[in-house]
């Protein structure tokens, strides 16, 4: 690490702004009084040009005051307030509306409520229906994807002629729009004109209507999702496969091992770490499923295939139950923390094996 | 740990993994040729193979009007592509500053608790946009940002940057500290070693976020569908408003918007192969 860089000398420019600053704690005092004077002394107008001012000046003076001595801070500051402003306060916001009676819709000003809205969050069998839903979309989606990324990433391992043209054809659909992926599958399930539609009706004469039937609808949009992830699992199997000692395969070929057995004693060690990486990372991906979802379905037939995604949508821009969702979406929260702490936990892991010598 | 050197395998595994890829990538094709074909070949049932292309569909993309019904309605698509380019543009080059030296700090000058910071920051990106974008919401109309570039921007800058500082961190992370040090005891200040030493080794990683951005910006739906107005409105969100039209949807216009869509992915994915994994896991997972 380079934390003995703290220690560097100051800057050219960072000099002569800290002389000209050299009274920080004036200038800090005055900036921070002229803000509620200006609010009280002048019209809207001034005060705001010079709070304004006084914002810059604090701004500056600390800036002045960290450079050269701690630029970690400083540093990583501009990042932090933007996500404070655009995330983490939101959030915070949207917990507080979770403890009381509120509905954006209407002008009444919030009514304390407690825990009311997580109690009725839990208890609520809509909720548990809609988790199930998910439950059985993410499980599906992401059991394909494993085995299909798998299968695709042992047919890349090797070298051929035209490899890089072919994984790029493979490896587009994940970069797409997911609407433009639920546009493309909405057109193939489409009744009448429809691939899928035409295909079956080759067979049996009758035109078929996925989306008419739950499981059907289900079987859509998890083929539409997995189709378009199985190359993110490709691509980490693919670099767990690169990273296979080929002396191990040499050692292998002389004791004259089995495929089964070279597959199980080498390859897989080498790619379990990234598996489940790849296993936690779509967990948490395909918990979110919205885009797809809303674009074939709409959730329908019923409510089949809404997931907690689409019912959070509509129970927040729909039904305008702001703090239900509020607490709905707290309880969601906890969930994908709990997932990407895992996730990073085996990040670290698998880099901490690969550091330790072979 | 010394990379192996893939097996070879000769033309016969291409002919097999191209019959894979095709049947893999058949989905895009099938929208491309459907926006090369007139309004009837695009309905034919059976579905046709050989048709005459025709660029109508294009056409009336941007074209002022077409006919819908009776009347002519302005497609607008211009604007939404213009919107689309402008608002991931702008959101992606602020994150990219903003991010880039955030990054740079947490890799070189760790705070106290860096680890919990960068985990509180990948979970902003994790967590579902729906969770999100309540609050969110609430705000925009409060403050009157909702529907105006300038809050579509700040808030695609806030969605960009997590996943900037990440994938900024994992390319400095892979800098060797040595050539920083000597530099410093060379007498080069903190400026100097940032902007002379460490961004010219990183500029293909630079590049790689940057356009990273760009996609998941460019293909970013929910945010877009409910904090962006008529005149901010992005080409994803258009495109579901084209679904859910009430006269039958033209699937041909469709297949064109969509083709021009996925044009400047496709053509990203063949150019970032190598730090794809990177890119989508975020940083997180580099080989």
């Amino acid at each position: 690490m380079a934390t003995q860089a703290q220690a560097a000398t100051p800057g050219g420019l960072g000099q002569q702004l800290r002389e000209h600053f050299s009274n920080w704690r004036l200038a800090l005092v005055i900036a921070i009084l002229a803000i509620p004077g200006s609010v009280a002394l002048f019209p809207l107008e001034t005060a705001f040009w010079v709070s304004f001012g006084a914002v810059i000046l604090i701004t500056a003076t600390v800036v002045t005051r960290a450079w050269g001595r701690r630029p970690g801070p400083l540093l990583v500051a501009p990042a932090l307030a933007t996500l404070f402003v655009m995330n983490i306060f939101p959030l915070l916001w949207s917990l507080g509306l979770s403890f009381f009676h509120f509905r954006a819709n209407r002008m009444s000003p919030p009514r304390f409520a407690g825990l009311d809205y997580f109690e009725k969050v839990i208890s609520d069998p809509n909720v548990w229906d809609r988790l199930q839903t998910t439950a059985i979309v993410v499980v599906l989606t992401v059991g394909i994807q494993l085995i299909v990324g798998f299968l695709l990433a042992l047919m890349f391992e090797r070298e051929f002629p035209g490899r890089r043209i072919l994984l790029m054809l493979v490896l587009t659909p994940m970069m797409l729009s997911f609407v433009a992926v639920g546009a493309f599958f909405r057109y193939y399930y489409e009744p009448t004109f429809g691939l899928l539609s035409q295909a079956v009706r080759l067979v049996t004469g009758e035109p078929y209507i996925l989306l008419a039937s739950p499981e059907g609808a289900i079987a859509g949009i998890v083929f539409a999702d997995a189709w378009m992830w199985s190359p993110f699992v490709m691509l980490l199997v693919l670099a767990g496969l690169v990273s296979v000692p080929k002396y191990l395969y040499e050692a292998a070929e002389i004791d004259r091992a089995s495929w089964w057995r070279r597959f199980r004693t080498i390859t897989l060690p080498y790619i379990r770490g990234l598996l489940l990486l790849a296993l936690l990372f779509r967990t948490i991906e395909a918990f979110k499923l919205f885009d797809v979802v809303f674009l074939i379905t709409e959730g329908g037939p019923g409510t089949s295939t809404e997931t907690i995604a689409v019912y959070l949508y509509r129970v927040s821009f729909q039904y305008f139950k702001t703090a239900e969702s509020s607490a709905l979406a707290y309880i969601l929260i906890f969930i994908v923390i709990v997932l990407t702490n895992l996730y990073l936990y085996f990040v670290q892991q698998r880099e901490k094996d690969e550091e330790a010598p072979a | 740990m010394k990379r192996r050197r893939l097996g070879h395998a000769g033309w016969g595994w291409t002919a097999f993994a191209g019959l894979v890829s095709f049947i893999y990538f058949f989905p895009v094709l099938w929208i491309v040729l459907t926006a090369f074909k007139a309004h009837t070949d695009a309905l034919a049932i059976p579905p046709k193979w050989i048709f005459t292309p025709t660029l109508e569909n294009f056409v009336s993309v941007f074209a002022r009007a077409y006919i819908k019904g009776q009347t002519a309605v302005d497609t607008n698509f211009d604007v939404y592509f213009f919107n689309s380019i402008f608002i991931a543009g702008s959101s992606v080059l602020i994150a990219l500053v903003i991010g880039t030296l955030a990054a740079y700090g947490f890799s070189r000058y760790p705070l106290r608790g860096n680890s919990t910071y960068l985990f509180i920051i990948l979970t902003t990106r994790m967590l579902p946009p729906i969770v999100v974008i309540i609050p969110i919401f609430l705000m925009f109309r409060v403050s009157g940002l909702s529907g105006t570039y300038l809050g579509v921007i700040l808030l695609y800058t806030a969605f960009n940057l997590p996943f900037t500082i990440w994938m900024m961190k994992s390319f400095f992370d892979e800098l060797s500290p040595e050539v920083e040090d000597a530099a410093r005891l060379d007498g080069s200040n903190g400026y100097r070693v940032f902007f002379r030493i460490c961004m010219p080794q990183v500029k293909a990683g630079l590049a790689a976020t940057a356009v990273f951005g760009l996609i998941l910006t460019w293909n970013e739906f929910l945010f877009a569908l409910l904090l962006t107005g008529v005149e901010t409105r992005t080409v994803p969100v258009a495109m579901a408003q084209t679904i859910g039209g009430d006269i039958g949807v033209r699937w041909g216009l469709l297949a064109a918007i969509e083709t021009l869509f996925l044009i400047p992915v496709v053509v990203v994915v063949y150019v970032l192969q190598n730090h794809l994994l990177r890119g989508v896991t975020f940083g997180t997972i580099r080989r």
